[in-house]
């Protein structure tokens, strides 16, 4: 047994860490450390400053422009960038679509579309969910029929984030009714500003917006924008589901988030006294922590053997954010009242009811009661473990 | 024993829930309570009319009911309805009104015609007295913050120091005072209270107990309020489980789900019982102890029933167009109001230790 990282390794931190000294721009890391919303033009100037040094697709090889890291650099890349307060990157065109036409797509599909994933031009969404089809995802409806070289789409998918910014959307898609459902899924790509397509937002219970429902009326799409072969979706749907995810226990985030709570703590009083001193609200934070030095072993255990895969992910993401929720939880009522407020532009600006750092706290905490119900919730990842425990 | 309420208890408690299901629909509710003025006027005149702030104030003192089953019924109905109205800032203004003698402003908060707000708590001093910094006299200076119903008041109650070591209360009219109006997150209003060498006129100078008693009426509200949400969230949680289908059967079908609304429901009725008990003790002896202890299993049983209701009813219960998902935010929040359930274990332990 060795804990430790390798000098390579500890040299690669290095570099991310003065990397991100010299390029992260202060206004980005505000809004991070305030919880405030990322504008479209923060997350593409976050992804150039990436791709400048062909950071921003970690997961991709050398020679389609990524940076051709192993699963521990790209921890170690993703624990940096919390620490640093940098945004996450998006993933839906570099996390995901990417590395399906890396293993699924054409040649031309790769040389035309990947390009313009790492450059910018295009802003991916992902057409996954459906109001009927949620963990249940195989009974997804919405339909494409072949029509002579295009298909024709007709339904609804729901849930598409930060779909208000995008140029393009992937989509699972039903091309036959025979047999398993799962056999009669197609993974298709569609231009958003096809005619037929309407997007509509949903409005978060905290009052935010990110998510969106995607209408789809006589929507034509050529067929060669079909990825891998007809019905071959769901296969690809459960390889980015099973391919690598490094960063699903967010270890990285939930570091950082104590940082800021243990300073938050330092700053509030309780009683008269800094409420890090009250040992009822820091016992909760070092029980918090005691559960994150674990899941950093677990982590790390996973890391070094090759990847996440299955039922070791399933049980860091429902682990990941159970202690990631805990945090907000804590980082709310570190507030008392000061909690209260709306996080309207004039209570965060000159309002000051909490400081300015924490006064989005509770809109945080409900908008991240999400990571237990997105990417699978996490009874669906409950029922993974459960079939591998029992008929594994 | 006897666990039915009054027949008197039981028509407020109907004709609330009557008018608050016909006139305050969820729709309106979230539609007044993120805008300024964070409420309704009108309905708030209604309410009055209705007579549920006499069912707040004893006889003795102009009003018809006062004691903590009347809080309860009445809250549980705001709570049942997701009601914004500043019920919570009146209830207590009302109390300390009463206790001082100051009967025309009781009478005319009865009537509607006026509205007040308790000033307490002031930036890092929100879980007892001893924290307040503020002092008093004919002047007051400094800020009050979080003031639950301050955007919708005619008088502020501002509680300070005075000269002679005790908390003083005293009285400023809402003109006179510097007030930065919001909306809370849950909806309903709340404003931070900025006096500057402003006007005060007192009213007691040695309140410390009717103030305790005043906050406590209004934490006893408060867990009735959430009894009522936490009611209206296993219905929906119900109902939600038994009408969406995945995997081709109704997802109440799966004893993973059942049993996680068994759990919760077993929260709600420990819930509603130590309400009761507050509720029999909150004109007795140890009522600091009782109303502690509520707020303390309301706080750890509102977290729990907040958080499953939203995860149980998946991407859904994330949405503001969903009603549950206001249900839940009220019912989080209010933990944080008048001190949350950590603050309330501090004055247990402190209470059953001295």
């Amino acid at each position: 047994m060795d804990l430790n990282f390798t000098p390579e390794e500890e040299a690669f931190r290095a570099e991310v860490r003065q990397f991100l000294k010299d390029n992260l721009p202060e206004e980005l890391t505000t809004k991070v450390r305030n919880g405030l919303e990322f504008t479209k033009e923060d997350i593409e100037q976050w992804h150039a400053i990436l791709q400048s040094r062909n950071w921003l697709a970690a997961t991709w090889p050398v020679e389609h422009g990524g940076p051709g890291w192993n699963a521990t650099q790209r921890h170690i890349f993703d624990e940096e960038r919390s620490l640093a307060n940098a945004p996450t990157v998006v993933p839906f065109g570099v996390g995901m679509l990417g590395p399906v036409l890396l293993k699924f797509g054409t040649e031309e599909q790769k040389a035309t579309i990947l390009p313009r994933i790492l450059d910018g031009t295009d802003w991916w969404c992902q057409g996954y969910s459906e109001p009927g089809a949620g963990s249940d995802l195989a009974s997804l409806k919405t339909r494409a029929i072949r029509d002579g070289d295009d298909y024709i789409i007709n339904g609804q998918k729901t849930w598409t984030t930060l779909g208000q910014h995008a140029d393009k959307i992937f989509c699972l898609v039903r091309t036959s009714t025979e047999g398993k459902p799962q056999e009669g899924i197609s993974f298709i790509l569609v231009d958003i500003d096809t005619p037929g397509i309407e997007m509509r937002p949903i409005r978060l219970l905290e009052g935010g917006y990110e998510v969106n429902e995607v209408f789809f009326t006589d929507v034509r799409v050529p067929a060669s924008n079909m990825v891998g072969e007809e019905n071959q979706g769901w296969t690809i749907a459960k390889y980015l589901l099973t391919h690598e995810r490094t960063g699903i226990a967010g270890v990285g985030y939930s570091t950082q988030a104590l940082i800021e709570l243990r300073a938050l703590a330092k700053k509030l009083k309780r009683r008269g006294k800094p409420l890090a001193e009250d040992p009822i609200f820091m016992s909760r934070v070092a029980e918090i922590e005691i559960d994150l030095e674990a899941m950093r072993i677990t982590n790390l255990r996973m890391l070094s053997d090759g990847g996440a895969m299955g039922t070791v992910s399933s049980m860091l993401k429902i682990k990941g954010t159970v202690i990631r929720q805990a945090i907000n939880d804590l980082a709310r009522r570190a507030l008392g009242p000061a909690a209260c407020p709306f996080p309207s532009e004039e209570v965060l600006g000159n309002l000051a009811v909490a400081p300015p750092e924490a006064a989005n706290n509770a809109a945080s905490y409900f908008n991240n009661r999400k990571l237990s119900i997105f990417g699978g919730s996490n009874e669906i990842q409950r029922n993974i473990i459960t079939k591998e425990l029992f008929m594994g | 024993m006897d666990f039915n309420h009054t027949e008197d208890r039981r028509m407020i408690s109907d004709s609330l829930r009557r008018y608050l299901a016909e006139q305050y629909d969820n729709e309106f509710r979230n539609k007044i309570a993120y805008e300024a003025p964070y409420h309704d006027a009108s309905k708030w005149a209604e309410l009055a009319e209705l007579g549920i702030l006499g069912a707040l104030v004893s006889e003795a003192d102009g009003g018809f009911g006062g004691d903590g089953f009347d809080i309860a019924v009445v809250f549980e109905e705001l709570g049942r309805g997701l009601c914004a109205e500043p019920m919570l800032a009146n209830l207590m203004a009302l109390r300390l009104y009463a206790a001082f003698g100051q009967s025309e402003r009781v009478d005319a908060i009865i009537g509607g015609s006026e509205r007040a707000a308790l000033a307490v708590w002031e930036t890092d001093a929100f879980s007892t007295l001893d924290d307040i910094a503020m002092t008093g006299g004919d002047k007051l200076s400094g800020r009050k913050t979080v003031v639950y119903g301050g955007n919708s008041a005619d008088h502020l109650l501002v509680v300070a120091r005075t000269a002679a070591g005790k908390f003083g209360l005293y009285e400023v009219a809402a003109a006179d005072a510097e007030i930065l109006s919001y909306a809370m997150i849950d909806g309903g209003g709340a404003a931070e209270i900025v006096l500057d060498n402003t006007s005060a006129k007192l009213i007691s100078d040695d309140a410390a107990d009717a103030i305790n008693a005043a906050l406590d009426a209004g934490r006893l509200a408060l867990c009735a309020e959430a009894v009522g949400i936490m009611d209206v969230l296993r219905d929906t949680v119900k109902d939600y489980l038994m009408q969406r289908q995945q995997f081709g059967r109704p997802i109440a079908m799966f004893q993973a789900l059942q049993h996680r609304l068994v759990d919760f429901s077993i929260e709600i009725e420990q819930a509603r019982s130590i309400v009761i008990l507050a509720s029999a003790r909150l004109d007795a002896e140890d009522r600091a102890l009782h109303i502690a202890r509520a707020k303390n299993l309301i706080g750890r049983a509102g977290k729990l029933v907040a958080e499953e209701a939203i995860q149980m009813h998946g991407g859904i219960g994330m949405t503001w167009e969903y009603a549950a998902s206001h249900y839940a935010k009220r019912l989080t929040m209010l933990d944080a109001q008048l001190g949350d359930a950590e603050d309330q274990l501090r004055a247990v332990m402190e209470l059953e230790s001295a």
